[in-house]
């Protein structure tokens, strides 16, 4: 099935491989002994790896195209299609909630904890989800209410021996007052100018809290940030742990559930539609200000909650955890996950936060294949790991 | 009778363009009111002056509601001019890709509704009757639009025809007294156009609704119209029956061009 045009270009691609990675992959310098070490034999692993893998990402795109051809309409995510069929739906989700349920138990210490990152970011996610996924304004700087929060819980700690379950609800307050704040300013703007503006408010946070050392103890950051309150029970260093893993697993179910419903409500509908076309918009009666300002909002309030919980299990922060670098993630995070889909961005943080943790292995290359790792998403699902899915309606007279 | 929809003097500038010069239109009640103009006369500029997406240069856009003293639309934001009373849909066809033929229709109920953000968090018994109440009453505005059987359809896999339609049904959802139709016969077929004519006759019937479209298919216009508005360089040139406007001379040439220009 491969053709003979296929053959040339891979043929092609794989000299310029090679040209490519001449300096790198063939050319040693031994800079104690001064001298230059050829290593040709790389020349060709070059050519062999650039061939096959050109062979087969052509052979994908194609069978891409001829499943686009064959079926339009039924290609509903097997996620979405286990969630909707009333048989699945309950073991599907018993199995998931057993699992994570066990989660802590059965595995190391270690493995506890970068799921507990992971699920940071499936907050995050989802909070983003609402305002780049649902509302369709791209924001760029949405770390900064993510360190609104994890400063909130370490200020507020030090200063008042406030406790974690006070600033939790309080930091989600704080993360929608600020999303208003900052959603006042940006509200004529869109897409690319939206983009830069947020970056710079990203960027705002990081430097204040970098440089404004009274308040926030500058780059040297807040240590010893005591963990989550636990009512007077002692508990050991793996116990302290499991605890804050149930705590965070509870505030996704939380964030799950209230995301879910706004995303099916009136509110979510005028995100959509304010996505989809501004204009058409506002002249079916939708207002442009207050919708904006309310996506911002409660798109903040997630990442007020996950700060504090970051906060409460490093327990030590400072501003170089909340660079733009974390905005970038958790956009990624929505994106390939499937925007507007909360089921895809929850499997975007797992496998994003997760892969390259247990690349650890083959460290070296860990970055690399977790950009290759993108760049494949994108181009064979553009709609992300599992795309978003509208709710269908049933139909019921009303009586009068 | 006060009309229903009350344009006096008129006038959008961009610049130094004059897209209208002081144009007046009345409307009554229960009226099917087509305007009409050769390509860039400034139609829907208006229709974007009256909505509220343009702020007129001058001049007043005042409404009577049924039922509720004139009031004037000047500077009021799409959104409130929705409000009060006046839909419309677009001539290139703008639809919520998105979202569902059943949800794009509740988007029209917006307005009508009331749930805020703890509504949809907490759902209490008031907001889930209010949300069945939408979907009931949006699924029989698709029904008498002719649209049940693509409820649950993404808006962007529709049929053109009925992509048209489901931007009228969107419009009737937000319980207008005045629907502006921007040209929704464009890109039809004869069958399709049949079935659009009776539909507007139907929604002025039915639906207790007026009627100002915009329309380039002449039989169409003709056919459906009480009174034909027409429009040239952002003038108002004429004002009248089908009958009338057909006979006349200003429009005639506004259309033809005149026989002297070209020699």
């Amino acid at each position: 099935m491969i053709t003979k045009n296929e053959i040339k270009q891979s043929f092609f691609l794989s000299m310029w491989a090679i040209i490519l990675t001449f300096p790198l992959m063939v050319i040693k310098v031994n800079t104690i002994k001064n001298i230059v070490i050829f290593r040709w034999w790389n020349i060709l692993y070059v050519a062999i790896g650039a061939f096959v893998a050109s062979l087969l990402w052509n052979y994908l795109l194609r069978r891409k195209e001829e499943g686009a051809k064959k079926d339009t309409k039924d290609s509903i995510p097997i996620v979405h299609r286990l969630l909707q069929n009333q048989k699945f739906r309950l073991p599907f989700l018993a199995t998931i909630g057993v699992i994570a349920l066990v989660y802590p138990f059965v595995t190391p210490m270690y493995h506890t904890s970068i799921m507990i990152s992971a699920l940071v970011y499936v907050i995050l996610g989802l909070g983003l989800n609402i305002v780049v996924g649902l509302a369709g304004l791209l924001d760029l700087g949405y770390v900064f209410f993510y360190a609104i929060g994890a400063y909130a819980y370490a200020l507020l700690n030090l200063h008042f021996g406030i406790s974690f379950w006070i600033v939790l609800p309080l930091s989600a307050l704080l993360g929608a007052l600020f999303g208003t704040l900052l959603g006042y300013p940006v509200l004529r703007l869109r897409g690319d100018y939206l983009a830069i503006v947020t970056l710079g408010f990203g960027e705002i946070i990081r430097i204040v809290l970098e440089n404004w050392v009274e308040f926030s103890n500058g780059p040297r950051g807040i240590r010893n940030i005591p963990g989550p309150d636990s009512f007077g029970i002692e508990l050991t260093q793996h116990q302290s742990v499991i605890y804050i893993y149930f705590i965070i697993i509870a505030v996704c179910l939380i964030t799950i559930f209230f995301v879910q419903r706004l995303e099916n409500s009136r509110i979510g509908r005028a995100w959509i539609a304010m996505r989809d076309d501004e204009i058409a918009c506002q002249a079916m009666g939708i207002d442009k200000t207050k919708t904006k300002l309310t996506a911002f909002a409660l798109g903040a309030t997630w990442a007020g909650l996950a700060g504090v919980i970051f906060a409460a299990k490093t327990s030590y922060i400072n501003p170089m955890s909340f660079t733009i670098w974390e905005s970038i993630t958790i956009l990624c995070v929505v994106v390939i996950g499937g925007m507007g889909s909360a089921v895809g961005v929850i499997a975007g943080a797992l496998v994003l936060i997760l892969l390259p943790e247990y690349l650890r292995a083959v460290a070296e290359y860990r970055m690399l294949v977790f950009g290759a790792l993108q760049v494949v998403v994108m181009v064979f699902k553009p709609e992300g790991l599992i795309e978003a899915v509208r709710k269908t309606y049933k139909y019921k007279k009303i009586k009068e | 009778m006060e009309p229903i929809l009350n344009i006096k003097n008129l006038t959008m500038k961009f610049g130094g363009l004059t897209a209208l010069n002081s144009v007046d239109i009345a409307i009554k009640k229960g009226e099917i009111a087509a305007l009409i103009g050769p390509n860039g006369a400034g139609k829907t500029t208006l229709f974007n002056c009256i909505t509220g997406i343009y702020e007129p240069t001058e001049g007043d856009v005042q409404i009577t509601p049924p039922g509720k003293p004139t009031d004037s639309l000047n500077g009021l934001k799409p959104n409130i001019v929705t409000e009060r009373g006046l839909a419309r849909t677009f001539q290139n066809i703008r639809l919520f890709h998105g979202m569902t033929v059943l949800e794009n229709v509740m988007i029209g109920r917006h307005c009508r509704l009331k749930s805020g953000i703890l509504g949809a968090m907490f759902k209490p018994k008031s907001q889930k009757l209010e949300e069945q109440q939408a979907v009931a009453d949006s699924y029989e505005i698709l029904e008498k639009i002719g649209l049940e059987q693509f409820v649950n359809e993404m808006a962007i896999n529709l049929p053109y025809g009925a992509q048209r339609r489901l931007e009228i049904a969107r419009a009737l959802a937000t319980n207008p007294f005045l629907l502006l139709l921007d040209e929704p016969a464009a890109g039809m077929n004869p069958q399709e156009t049949k079935e659009l004519d009776d539909l507007i006759i139907w929604l002025r019937d039915n639906e207790n609704v007026s009627i100002l479209l915009i329309e380039h298919d002449m039989k169409l216009v003709m056919s459906l119209s009480d009174n034909i508005h027409v429009v040239d360089y952002g003038k108002k040139i004429a004002e009248g029956t089908a009958l009338e406007i057909k006979n006349n001379p200003i429009v005639i040439k506004a259309y033809l061009g005149d026989e002297s220009e070209d020699a």
